[in-house]
């Protein structure tokens, strides 16, 4: 089973990196963007039947930083 | 009468000959040297180090790895039974992720690897590790790094400052952390973790010896006790 995991930073800590991806953006001549925020997304193969605690505790020991970062846990359809 | 401390060093630390000359030539003993893979600590230890540099390469989070590696199972139960701990730079990461202390360092607010020397002011002289300063001195310690923008929520903040955890702050804007936290304290002030480095600033042929008076005080207190 694909899963995949994404790690966002939390609303109101401040991104510089995504700061500077924005103020680069307009430097190429891209208007009207309101605000960059840059994540991660991690791809897990996991055995099929993995529990959703199982995931979820993946996420809260280690994918995410819970003092700054959420997670989403997004299961994909197996092709 | 001897000090008896470990420096644990992880793969990619680059700081752990540092932490050990310091520790050896302020206590007169080589500490021990520990890998991340072992499962236990040394005996009877009285002081660790978590050395500066990029464990694991800084791969998902700056510390992220190391904080969950063997050793530090051990540490964080060595600093549950009160063994003092200092992180300094990639440890006060390690400490953050494993934590031991509260709040995260993020990526600096200028985004630039910051390595030159700043001041610092001891906020607090109560502490094993800053009872050799007086609070409100100012000190020169060096930085090098890429994620020392110490982050925490408001309600950490006023809780470590009402708790005098707060051990150093920047005397001058350096990497944007929240209200110039440069290194913070656990509830018992028995571990500190910090983004400046006092141990390279232990001899005046280092650019200085403000670093020194850290070590001082901690092998002082330990020996006494």
């Amino acid at each position: 089973m694909k899963v995949r995991i994404h790690v966002s930073l939390k609303p109101g800590v401040l991104d510089p990196q995504g700061r500077a991806v924005h103020h680069a953006l307009e430097g190429l001549g891209f208007s009207g963007i309101e605000d960059v925020r840059v994540g991660r997304l991690i791809e897990l193969d996991v055995a099929d039947g993995t529990s959703d605690a199982d995931l979820d505790a993946m996420c809260r020991q280690l994918l995410a930083n819970l003092v700054i970062e959420n997670y989403r846990i997004e299961k994909l359809e197996t092709a | 009468m001897s000090f008896r401390a470990a420096v644990v060093t992880f793969p990619g630390s680059n700081c752990d000959r540092d932490m050990a000359v310091a520790l050896e030539k302020v206590s007169g003993t080589a500490p021990l040297r520990v890998w991340h893979g072992d499962a236990e600590l040394p005996e009877r230890l009285d002081f660790i180090a978590l050395p500066g540099g990029f464990s694991y390469g800084d791969y998902l989070r700056s510390g992220a790895m190391a904080a969950r590696s063997p050793i530090m199972q051990a540490v964080v139960r060595a600093a549950g039974r009160g063994v003092p701990v200092l992180g300094v730079c990639n440890g006060f990461q390690v400490l953050t992720e494993s934590g031991l202390l509260p709040g995260a360092l993020m990526r600096n607010a200028g985004q630039r690897f910051v390595c030159r020397m700043v001041p610092l002011k001891v906020e607090t002289s109560q502490s094993l590790f800053t009872a050799g300063y007086e609070a409100g001195q100012i000190v020169h310690f060096p930085v090098a790094h890429h994620d020392g923008n110490y982050f925490a929520d408001d309600e950490t903040l006023d809780r470590l400052e009402d708790e005098g955890r707060v051990a150093f702050r920047y005397a001058e804007d350096v990497n944007g952390s929240q209200r110039a936290i440069a290194g913070v304290l656990n509830k018992t002030g028995t571990v500190l973790g910090m983004m400046p480095h006092p141990e390279r600033a232990i001899e005046p042929e280092l650019g200085g010896s403000d670093g020194r008076a850290l070590f001082e005080s901690a092998v002082r207190g330990l020996v006494r006790a």
